[in-house]
């Protein structure tokens, strides 16, 4: 049975050995998607369906958050008749979501990828052009 | 030998890459050219100025007071509408940093091949499928990325801006995905404005003049002749600017696109980008959702003199277990996470 690592274990014995960065996937349009193909270097680290899930529930999310719906319109018409003011005083949708989404990755990076010695990054911080998967070096658990 | 060095809060626009400009701490953002925008600026004020003082009275007396009020709510909601697309982020999107820049390089190399000493390497450009349209991602030297599908790399700014329209020396700032909308809006309620005022300054004029003759009434209200004329040489440019981008959103197109012809149907390509419905077009650009801004200029930056990097986004987790480390290896106990940002262990 492995040994579960405390995240502040982990971070002391840590060093960046790789970072993977997973593309987006434009085959729908300028929609915020990212590619499920699992990268080669995380073989190694993790299950290839777990992985798939973590990028399909975030892909889901996206979508979520820029859907063409009722809402959307109604946000948008109401926001132009109030020149854009009601901004200052209400969260837009997307913003609603993108906090959503910070949540899901740090409970996914705390549940599964930190004990297996990887780290995501939340593509905002990247501009939304990838998913940064850190690698980190497996000193400790080949003790 | 650790020394305390209090850094002084910096944010992340200050050592933002590009050339724009940024005010109020790093809320308001610019291109670095602003003098056509103060023109644009000291052109509707002048000129709705000279019409509350000179138009108004009479108007209000003779007509209707209705006149005057809908003219501020209209001045109001075109300023709003400026300021808010001079001032947004346009839609920048942030440079590579150094590993990601790496790790395209050696995609590239990979998917090139050897190249024989003295060839030149093969353009760099990423082939997508977008709704059974083959698309020619290219790759910007400059930020070193392959750009999204509609982005392009504006010159001016310096900056890759996603769905690139124009840069607009009027509202001195680039056109781009997130504040096409209020662009758009601006242009039209611009034209309304110039309408609206051109059409009262003629009835006022005809109003006045059947009481007090033609020149008469030149010389009561002088400010009548400049706005007739401000007013006139607008309506041609604004009035057929907002048609122009109608047309453009009706195809769900960018100017960009339209001026390389990108989608012009030679060689049998489409737009994939277009819902081939006007109203589903018009909707998707005008009332679709609002994007965030992915350059984070408010949030900020932890100042690491042994960054390897020059432009130091906040490698919060590298840096961080780093620090940790380094603490951990002087003091024993248990590091507080929030004194890494005060101290910095040299």
């Amino acid at each position: 049975m492995a040994e579960t690592h405390s995240l502040q274990d982990m971070r002391q014995q840590a060093a960046v050995a790789a970072k993977v960065f997973i593309q987006r996937d434009y085959t729908n349009g300028t929609v915020c998607q990212f590619q499920t193909k699992f990268p080669s270097e995380l073989e190694t680290r993790i299950d290839k369906q777990q992985f798939e899930e973590t990028v399909r529930t975030l892909n889901n999310l996206y979508a979520e958050a820029e859907k063409l719906g009722s809402q959307s319109y109604i946000e948008g018409c109401l926001a132009c008749l109030t020149a854009y003011t009601v901004f200052l005083c209400m969260e837009t949708h997307y913003e609603k979501v993108l906090k959503k989404i910070a949540k899901y990755i740090q409970e996914q990076n705390d549940k599964i990828y930190t004990p297996r010695g990887l780290l995501l990054t939340d593509p905002i911080e990247r501009g939304l052009r990838v998913v940064e998967v850190t690698i980190f070096e497996d000193r400790s658990l080949t003790r | 030998m650790s020394a305390v060095m209090i850094t002084r809060k910096v944010r992340k626009w200050e050592k933002l890459p590009g050339k724009n400009t940024f005010c109020c701490d790093g809320r308001v953002m610019m291109a670095r050219q602003k003098g056509v925008f103060y023109l644009t600026l000291f052109l509707i004020v002048g000129t709705c100025s000279l019409f509350f003082a000179f138009e108004c009275p009479y108007l209000a007396v003779h007509l209707s007071p209705a006149i005057p009020v809908f003219a501020v709510l209209l001045f109001l909601f075109v300023m709003a509408m400026l300021l808010r697309t001079s001032f947004s982020d346009p839609g920048v999107l942030p440079r590579a940093l150094q590993e990601e820049a790496t790790f395209i390089e050696m995609e590239i190399e990979a998917a090139n091949g050897n190249v024989p000493a003295g060839q030149r390497p093969p353009p760099r450009i990423r082939n997508v499928q977008i709704n059974n349209q083959i698309v020619k991602l290219k790759y910007c030297y400059t930020c070193k990325i392959f750009r999204p599908p509609r982005a392009s790399h504006c010159s001016i700014c310096d900056n890759c801006v996603d769905r690139f329209d124009h840069h607009c020396p009027w509202v001195g700032n680039c056109v781009g995905k997130r504040n096409y909308r209020y662009f758009y809006l601006f242009t039209m309620s611009l034209s309304l404005l110039t309408i609206y005022i051109f059409t009262f300054n003629i009835v006022h004029v005809v109003m006045r003049s059947v009481d007090k003759g033609f020149l008469n009434t030149l010389k009561e209200t002088p400010g009548t002749v400049l706005e007739v004329l401000v007013c006139f040489f607008t309506l041609w440019s604004v009035v057929g600017l907002t048609g122009f981008h109608t047309y453009l959103i009706s195809l769900n197109q960018t100017t960009n696109e339209d001026i390389k012809g990108s989608w012009s149907g030679k060689n049998r390509v489409q737009n994939p980008y277009s819902h081939k419905n006007i109203v589903k077009n018009c909707c998707e650009v005008l009332c679709g959702p609002t994007y965030p801004s992915v350059l984070d200029r408010r949030g900020l930056m932890h100042e690491d003199s042994v960054c390897s990097c020059s432009i130091c986004y906040m490698h919060h987790h590298h840096h961080h277990f780093e620090q940790l480390q380094q603490q951990q290896q002087q003091q024993p106990s248990a590091t507080n996470h929030e004194t890494h940002s005060s101290t910095h262990p040299q």
